[in-house]
């Protein structure tokens, strides 16, 4: 009898795949996500939020903040610009440029940096410019935002794309006939069909903006309670010993990224027909 | 990795607005942020002499630490393939108590920063955490050996293998399977001759994203790795060494190797999924 079924329909094979499955999931996932919680409330819970009073934690928190602030944004109207001119127009080069906004999700993050030390460096190109003009780029504020802009550049794009690729050009197209102008056709069309996978695109961003570490390690120099962002603060807290501090911080991180996916999955849930075929980078 | 571009645009001439203001942001946006930094690295990396090049790159730290990366990389994205076929399968196939849960959280690695991945797969594996006191029993040492790289390794890709096969096996028609099962095929057979064909294109693309991700991956393992010179030291790291010594050029072709290694083996595993899925269809 059991042999004549299709794979995995026998009721002692699925139970150990299921079984399998979760137990990998579990440990290769859930483990990570508990231990990090036990370690930072591991000396109560006083000395958890105790940790968040530290100046240099502070400083790390803001700094984090302000890159978000800056990067999100430019990284959107990028975004919102690459998708528009991609998926509603045909051109030549399109396959390229697509390949070239792809590039560095397989960079590694570190030469995201580097990169960025070659140019601003002080032995970088344009380094001794400006220098020269009293502009610090390379361990300061500007750098820390280039690196993660290159990090972070595709994760708006790659969310609108596919989505507004599948949508065609017809309702803009009637709106246009209709007498809207290009902005209105935007705004009152296009924006509404788009609008979750937006949101998603632009949370994922923002939580990679946040978390971002090669890159910003590579140029920020490290300086405490100057250039230090979240992720590098949870590594200078572990190499002070300071375990609390160090998963505390980790555990703020941990939290942005779970309200990430929770978002997505409620977005996916809600409307899935609004969201596409986004893939989930 | 690559959008699915539309294919076969329609001809008519497109009435929408904005084509030349969004491609020429989106062209001057990827220009000064990705193409010329990353032509700067190639040009950097070409001023040493060949014999310089061949030096460097034939030292034996340089030398172990691309073996290091590349082959850690391989293998764990290799063993996150074999997991992303069970933990698709089992998510697409069957229904139990808290698979969506399950499902979510497969996207952890993607959203969850490297910095807090480090942190706490460090204190998960170490001699005295909690999966690393039973190893380190068994007398294996994961924390700060290479066996911690690879373990980081693995958590970084997981989603990518598990993501690409999911929509494949989703998507499989019922019929080739019944068809199988009434010409008398045993389950295994159904799995190897029907199922794992159509799913192979997948599974590599799947593969090599994670490959791609975890050769270059920086953060988590430098928590994790102990990094050792000549043991357990991966490139990222000595890129970031060589920078700090202001040794631009060694640091620019370090990243240079490793950038054109990931895209070699990335072009090759993509051309190979081309290949298979041309035989089977």
């Amino acid at each position: 009898m059991s042999n004549h079924r299709r794979p995995g329909e026998n009721r002692i094979v699925r139970f150990f795949l299921i079984a399998a499955a979760v137990v990998l999931l579990g440990a290769m996932l859930v483990a990570p996500l508990v231990l990090l919680l036990a370690e930072a409330f591991g000396k109560g819970v006083a000395a958890y939020f105790d940790s968040f009073s530290k100046p240099d934690t502070v400083s790390a928190i803001i700094q984090t903040l302000l890159i978000a602030a800056v990067v999100v944004p430019v990284n959107t109207v990028f975004g919102l610009a690459a998708a528009w001119c991609i998926a509603k127009f045909n051109f030549p080069g399109k396959t390229l440029l697509v390949s070239i906004i792809d590039l560095p999700i397989s960079v590694s993050p570190v030469v995201a940096g580097l990169v960025f030390v070659l140019i601003f460096g002080s032995r970088g190109w344009l380094g001794p410019f400006f220098a020269a003009h009293g502009i610090k780029v390379i361990f300061a504020f500007p750098g820390m935002v280039i690196a993660t802009l290159f990090v972070t550049i595709a994760f708006v794009a790659r969310q609108l794309i596919p989505l507004m690729q599948q949508q065609g050009r017809d309702e803009e197209e009637a709106a246009m006939v209709l007498g809207a102008g290009g902005f209105r056709t935007f705004w009152y069309v296009t924006l509404p069909n788009i609008r979750w996978a937006l949101v998603y695109g632009v949370l994922l961003c923002n939580a990679r903006a946040m978390g971002e570490f090669g890159a910003v390690s590579v140029v920020s120099g490290h300086i405490r309670g100057q250039t230090m962002t979240m992720p590098l603060q949870v590594l200078a807290l572990y190499q002070d010993y300071d375990s609390v501090g160090a998963f505390a911080v980790a555990s703020l991180l941990a939290f942005l990224a779970v309200v990430t996916l929770v978002v997505r999955r409620v977005l996916e849930w809600r409307f899935r027909a609004e969201l596409g075929y986004a893939g989930s980078l | 990795m690559s959008l699915t571009l539309a294919a076969g645009g329609r001809r008519r001439r497109n009435a929408l607005p904005g084509f030349g203001l969004t491609l020429g942001i989106t062209i001057f946006v990827l220009s000064v942020l990705i193409v010329i930094p990353l032509g700067g690295l190639v040009a950097r990396a070409a001023s040493l002499s060949p014999s310089q090049i061949l030096s460097i790159l034939s030292s034996p730290r340089v030398f172990s630490a691309f073996r290091l990366s590349f082959g850690l990389a391989f293998i764990a994205a290799v063993i996150d393939g074999f997991v992303g076929i069970l933990v698709a399968w089992v998510l697409v196939r069957y229904h139990f108590p808290g698979k969506r849960i399950l499902d979510s959280l497969v996207d952890l690695p993607f959203a969850l920063p490297t910095a807090v991945a480090g942190i706490t797969l460090t204190a998960l594996y170490a001699d005295d955490g909690w999966f690393g006191a039973p190893l380190a029993k068994l007398g294996l040492s994961v924390a700060f050996t290479p066996w911690g790289i690879f373990v980081a390794l693995l958590f970084v890709g997981l989603p990518y293998a598990i993501r690409s096969c999911q929509p494949v096996l989703a998507d499989l028609e019922r019929e080739a399977e019944e068809a199988a099962v009434t010409l008398g095929a045993q389950p295994a057979q159904i799995f190897w001759r029907v199922i794992l064909p159509q799913l192979f294109p997948a599974l590599l693309t799947g593969i090599a994203l994670a490959f791609a991700r975890a050769a270059g991956e920086y953060g988590s393992v430098i928590f994790i790795a102990g990094n050792m010179p000549g043991i357990s030291e991966i490139v990222p790291l000595l890129i970031v060494i060589r920078l700090e010594q202001f040794d631009y050029a060694g640091a620019a072709l370090l990243a240079t190797t490793m950038l054109v290694m990931s895209l070699v083996i990335l072009l090759l595993l993509n051309l190979l999924s081309i290949w298979r899925s041309r035989q089977y269809v």
